[in-house]
């Protein structure tokens, strides 16, 4: 076996044959759309998003806050209960900074990236949003942050309906 | 609940791990299958059952990859499953051979993962942007290195872990992989190399992460009568274990791998561990990040919580230390084609159980092994427990 064998299979294509097409490849370009419904819970909260609203639904065993809002409780396992507003501000749980897209290439510019725990939503409940109008090096754990919206004709109904979370001078 | 049929692992096979293989994935599949095949001493005949584990389909951009790769895996006619946790699949793989002859249906397996990551373009990273909610991320322009970022962030906090020690692993692991024959990167480095590394997603570098790679693995397992009767140094699983925390990751706080300690804790209780550090000689923690060796030694149970660096800073997780961790080279040094590079570490703790792992041999004649993956959403554990 692995000190016993002496020769693995594999057989290596220079990046630079591949690139020049020095080697047989078949290429495909998916060209497929997709139309996702965006379901009961997700319905309401984007609506709300448009009217510059944060909403969340409660379960009444758990006592649980939600956001993203959910039609059943994934602890409890039943339906949750009632719909109720949160803040359109919160904390910095977590961050990041990013200097690379989504395809691996670099960005000029970084992306402070952070999970927000919302103010009336349950202790650690958060949602994953962009920080705006702050340096990335002044950004810091429990930092207070609150939404900015789009103007009310812009908005669309999506979570891009807020452009960002900023730091909240204290 | 237990099963009352012992498992064995009999052979193991691997190909190369590296960027841009010409083989086809069911050729890698073939390569690693016939290995570990011949490595037992059987031939496709005498395996009852096959297991395929293979990762996203979204990479190679073939749909139900489990049908493509069959004929590969040596499936041809045979009773064939395909199973898929996201990066735990090379681990699940395994726990799923394993019940196909435990419960009796089967007297042998053959385990197969493959993966080729490099088809897909610009960058395989790419194709995991399908792997986010719709709704909720994919609109505010979400990719994969930012959650792991975000996890890894939260952990250095609440632990108050610095840079430069989760630095170490990489060092380590790179560097143990300069003895494995399969090996992609493996390199000697320093933790200054790491920190002046690219910065890609604060806080990860260039040097926190592992590469894109294709590549294959496979398993062979038996009952405990026909393993007795091909070989005398069987390899046996003693415990398996798998679970999944919730999906609303921005609901759960990062800083520890609860889905981990889930599954760690199913699989020491099949195999009677009750102090797994005591117990166990070698550990393959999933290691595509630096940091997820430490994230996982914790939820492997293997140190307390935030204990991982200060282990990894005193020398206890290196070869010759009290307790290797990732004497293959991991990841970060051997490769990481996703479901390959999880039954990799199946097979290094196969090889080290059996004193076959040459250079990379960890000392004192290791009798308890087990190795772990983590996937889908960070919120997915798979754990098996081997013996000799």
């Amino acid at each position: 076996m692995s000190a016993k064998i002496k020769k693995y299979a594999g057989e290596r294509i220079k990046t630079a044959d591949l690139r020049a097409g020095k080697v047989p490849v078949v290429r495909w370009r998916p060209k497929v759309r997709y139309a996702w419904s965006t379901g009961i819970a997700m319905s309401r909260f984007l609506k709300e998003l448009k009217n510059g609203k944060i909403i969340a639904r409660k379960c009444h065993k758990c006592n649980r806050i939600v956001v993203p809002p959910r039609m059943y409780c994934e602890m409890c396992f039943r339906p949750t209960d009632e719909w109720v507003y949160v803040k359109d501000s919160g904390i910095i749980n977590t961050y990041s900074i990013s200097y690379l897209a989504a395809d691996a290439t670099r960005t000029d510019k970084p992306t402070v990236v952070a999970v927000i725990e919302i103010d009336g939503a349950s202790k650690g409940i958060g949602i994953v949003h962009i920080i705006g109008e702050a340096k990335p090096k002044d950004v810091t754990f429990g930092m207070k942050v609150k939404a900015v919206w789009k103007p009310p004709k812009e908005r669309t109904g999506a979570i891009t309906d807020i452009k960002y979370f900023k730091p909240v001078e204290v | 609940m237990f099963a009352k049929r012992r498992v064995a692992v009999v052979g193991a096979g691997l190909t190369l791990f590296r960027r841009n293989l010409k083989e086809t994935g069911r050729e890698l599949a073939f390569e690693a299958s016939k290995m570990a095949l011949d490595s037992a001493g059987l031939t496709r005949k005498d395996i009852d059952c096959v297991t395929l584990g293979t990762a996203p389909d979204a990479f190679d951009g073939i749909h139900m990859k489990g049908e493509n790769l069959s004929d590969g895996a040596g499936a041809y006619r045979k009773p064939y499953t395909r199973v898929f946790v996201g990066g735990g699949t090379g681990v699940f793989a395994p726990n799923a051979g394993w019940w196909h002859v435990a419960s009796g249906l089967f007297d042998t397996c053959l385990v197969v993962a493959e993966e080729k990551m490099s088809s897909c373009f610009p960058h395989p990273q790419y194709a995991f942007t399908t792997i986010f909610d719709p709704i909720m991320s994919r609109p505010i322009g979400m990719n994969l290195v930012w959650i792991f970022a975000i996890e890894m962030h939260r952990y250095m906090h609440v632990h108050g872990i610095k840079k430069e020690q989760i630095a170490l692993v990489s060092v380590k692991n790179k560097g143990n992989a300069m003895d494995h024959p399969c090996a992609q990167l493996p390199a000697k480095i320093t933790v200054e190399d790491v920190l002046n590394s690219e910065t890609l997603v604060h806080p990860v570098q260039r040097l926190d992460i592992s590469p894109t790679s294709d590549g294959a693995a496979a398993l062979v397992l038996a009952s405990e009568k026909v393993a007795k009767e091909i070989t005398d140094d069987p390899v046996w699983i003693d415990g398996v274990g798998w679970g999944i925390d919730s999906t609303y990751w921005t609901n759960r706080d990062l800083y520890y791998p609860k889905y981990v300690e889930c599954a760690a804790r199913m699989a020491y209780k099949m195999a009677g561990i009750k102090n797994p550090p005591k117990e166990i000689d070698v550990a393959e923690p999933y290691d595509p990040f630096d940091y997820k060796e430490l994230h996982h030694m914790e939820g492997l149970l293997l140190c307390k919580k935030g204990e991982a660096p200060k282990l990894t800073e005193e020398g206890v997780t290196q070869r010759d230390g009290d307790l290797p961790i990732n004497p293959s080279g991991g990841l970060l040094g051997v490769g990481n084609p996703i479901a390959a590079a999880g039954l990799m570490k199946v097979c290094e703790i196969f090889w080290q159980l059996r004193g076959e792992a040459g250079k990379r041999q960890v000392p004192g004649d290791p009798r308890t092994g087990v190795a772990q993956a983590w996937g889908d959403l960070m919120q997915y554990g798979s754990v098996i427990v081997l013996r000799s």
